[in-house]
């Protein structure tokens, strides 16, 4: 059993309530920050840690802590990102569900630590009923003199308010984030400057993920070294993994980061294997904006070597023969999937979502769903493949803001990786309308070269 | 003239009080959702112009806010909308059969009302619940691992409610 920090105590009967959380070592973080150490020491126990943001970008906490500016008199906020809008990510909502003072103790800790007297969860609009129990979770913590004024006689004040986006997945980018905190359409700013210095109504802001947060609970509790000793290199600590498609057992996992991903989908403390006897053809394992790999290359890296459930091991080989951690979305696909459907879904997805600001993005994107329901509707011309890589190239980088390359990506794999089924829904245009192509040599061992 | 209940007013004064003074503004998503739930399930203009005066905005800053984010319906629905995922996950677990089934139950397709303005179909993108698939949205609760099965409950659950309200 691997080590779990965030979800030990998820089954407990009734931890969302305050008494059951704090009576199982609940706001013990709060207490020994508050008490016993600075605000400088919480951060330099953060970064310690090694902790990285589990929004999807993986940058280090604790160095994006020590960037906000602090000048004199201007208030600092702390911005939750609850938005959980990546395809096939629904870790957030667990925890926020399941155990949601975590997130609140995690959140006045950090707060102290940034000197954040106002901070927000801004979470998407269509997780209405987890408004509620964050609500309640808020109330309790204030009732039990954990947020308000003067927290525990230390001087510090905090709160804590809860704020509904409308979907829009856009607003998980945190500079679209801010713009609809302040009640605007989630339009992405140019960076510079960034949240750090001009953030909330133009205030030092930092905005991380629910995990996050939530993980600082732990480092305070035994310490950035100690959380640090969990996991490989600079994958530290445990990830919460939600996993989906076809597998036995869907659902959300917390993982220390020293496992494989064979070992990922198929043991029965995690995924349970692939569903109806099916075969691994596909996965992408960190949400629908990283790259899929096909099963050979998703359980070997192209060394040759075992690949493990860390930043490091999933990115191995780049976007060549790798991919990434990301949001920590695993979806996977089994031997009767169509990879061109697939990749359609997901082009429509990134043109609706899509804030129309920046032409590569806005008109690329409905090119390329266009293209890709094409060929799946057995229309396409095989000048399209090499069109859509033209489009996606000219997408990525081009852009204000990520989105337009995590659009890109998955199309980009998807060829990579997967031409010869492209191909065949080409060629075989009337026969991929009644079938799908098959697992055919996706799982097939890779020829690693030898070395001299 | 529109107009919240006081206890509506009420709830609109506690979310005005989340922001430092002056960033009344920010209260727009959260007041736009509370008014489309109050005045019949979608945003007239005459409702956002009531926003607009509550929170001291010009109505053009309502208007720009409700037709960016996709969970405001700028024309009627029916009473029950049945928010189908799509997206990749779920269509791995089947979202399509189940989009076709409503269609076959219903007679509606994506985008469509029933003649009795009780279900409207919208097909929408990833709502955060792929483990869960095939799902859908239904008002403030998610229906998770659909089946036509549970899709017929889920009808016959809307019917019965309609009529006990009407009656
Ligand atoms: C299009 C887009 C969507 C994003 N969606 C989310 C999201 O839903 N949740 C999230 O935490 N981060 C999301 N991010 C990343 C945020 O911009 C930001 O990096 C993150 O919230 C920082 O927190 P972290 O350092 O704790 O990961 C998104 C980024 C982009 C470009
Ligand atoms: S890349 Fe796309 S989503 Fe991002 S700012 Fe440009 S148009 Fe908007
Ligand atoms: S893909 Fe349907 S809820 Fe995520």
């Amino acid at each position: 059993m691997g080590r779990k920090l965030l979800l030990d105590k998820a089954h407990i009967e009734n931890i969302r309530l305050y008494d059951v959380y704090r009576r199982e070592g609940g706001y013990r973080s709060v207490e020994k920050a508050l008490k016993t150490m600075s605000p400088d020491a919480v951060t330099e126990e953060v970064k310690k840690s090694g902790l990285r943001g589990r929004g999807g970008a993986g940058f280090p906490t604790g160095m994006k802590w020590s960037f906000l500016a602090k000048p004199e008199g201007v208030p600092r906020y702390l911005v939750v990102n609850a938005d959980e809008s990546e395809p096939g990510t629904f870790k957030d909502r667990y925890l926020m569900e399941f155990i949601p003072h975590l997130l609140i103790e995690g959140m006045i800790t950090s707060s102290f630590a940034l000197g954040s007297n106002r901070a927000y969860i801004y979470i998407r609009g269509e997780y209405a009923w987890i408004v509620d129990i964050l609500e309640q979770a808020i109330q309790e913590a204030k009732n039990n003199g954990f947020l308000g004024k003067n927290i525990l006689g230390s001087g510090f004040d905090c709160e804590i308010y809860v704020q509904r986006g409308a979907g829009a997945y856009i607003c998980g980018e945190e500079t679209a984030l801010l713009e609809s905190l302040e009640g605007k359409r989630g339009n992405p700013r140019i960076k510079p400057p960034f949240p750090a210095v001009k953030g909330l109504w133009d205030c030092p802001t930092v905005v991380n993920n629910v995990e996050t947060i939530a993980a600082v609970v732990p480092i305070i509790n035994e310490g950035g070294e100690e959380y640090a000793k969990i996991g490989i290199g600079k994958s530290t600590g445990t990830k919460l993994i939600s996993a989906c498609g076809n597998i036995k057992k869907q659902g959300v996992y917390e993982i220390d980061m020293t496992i494989s991903v064979e070992e990922f989908i198929y043991s029965d403390e995690y995924c349970g294997g692939i569903a109806n006897g099916r075969k691994l053809k596909a996965c992408i394992p960190g949400g629908s904006s990283v790259p899929i790999l096909p099963a050979n290359l998703l359980l070997t890296t192209a060394k040759g070597e075992k690949r493990m459930m860390t930043y490091e091991s999933l990115a191995d080989g780049g976007f060549a023969t790798g991919s990434m951690m990301g949001s920590g979305g695993f979806i996977v696909l089994d031997d009767t999937q169509c990879v061109v459907k697939h990749t359609y879904t997901l082009a429509r997805f990134y043109r609706h979502e899509s804030c129309g600001q920046c032409s590569p993005c806005r008109e690329g994107t409905g090119w390329m769903e266009k293209i890709l329901l094409n060929i799946e509707n057995g229309k396409g011309k095989m000048s399209d493949i090499d069109l859509l890589w033209d489009i996606q190239r000219k997408i990525e980088g081009n852009t204000i803001c990520p989105l337009g390359d995590a659009a890109a990506w998955p199309v980009a794999a998807a060829i990579r990786h997967f031409r010869d089924e492209f191909e065949w829904h080409i060629t075989n245009a009337d026969e991929a309308q009644r079938r799908n192509y098959g697992l055919m040599h996706y799982a097939d061992p890779i020829h690693v070269p030898v070395t001299a | 003239m529109m107009k919240f209940s006081d206890d509506k007013l009420k709830e609109v004064q506690r979310i005005i009080n989340f922001y430092p003074d002056g960033k009344q503004k920010s209260a727009v998503i959260p007041v736009l959702h509370l008014a489309q739930q109050e005045f019949g399930g979608w945003l007239s203009t005459e409702t956002m112009d009531y926003v607009a005066s509550l929170l001291k905005l010009a109505p053009i800053e309502v208007y720009e806010v409700a037709t960016f984010y996709s969970m405001y319906n700028l024309k009627p629905v029916g009473k029950y909308m049945f928010e189908v995922c799509q997206t990749g996950p779920c269509m791995l677990n089947g979202s399509d059969d189940i989009v076709k089934y409503i269609y076959d139950k219903l007679g509606i397709k994506p985008g469509e009302t029933s003649a009795d303005g009780l279900f409207t179909l919208k097909t929408v993108e990833c709502l955060g619940a792929c483990g869960y698939a095939p799902m859908m949205q239904m008002g403030k609760n998610y229906r998770e691992h659909l089946t036509k099965e549970k899709v017929d409950a889920i009808i016959n659950e809307c019917r019965n409610e309609a009529t006990a309200i009407k009656n």
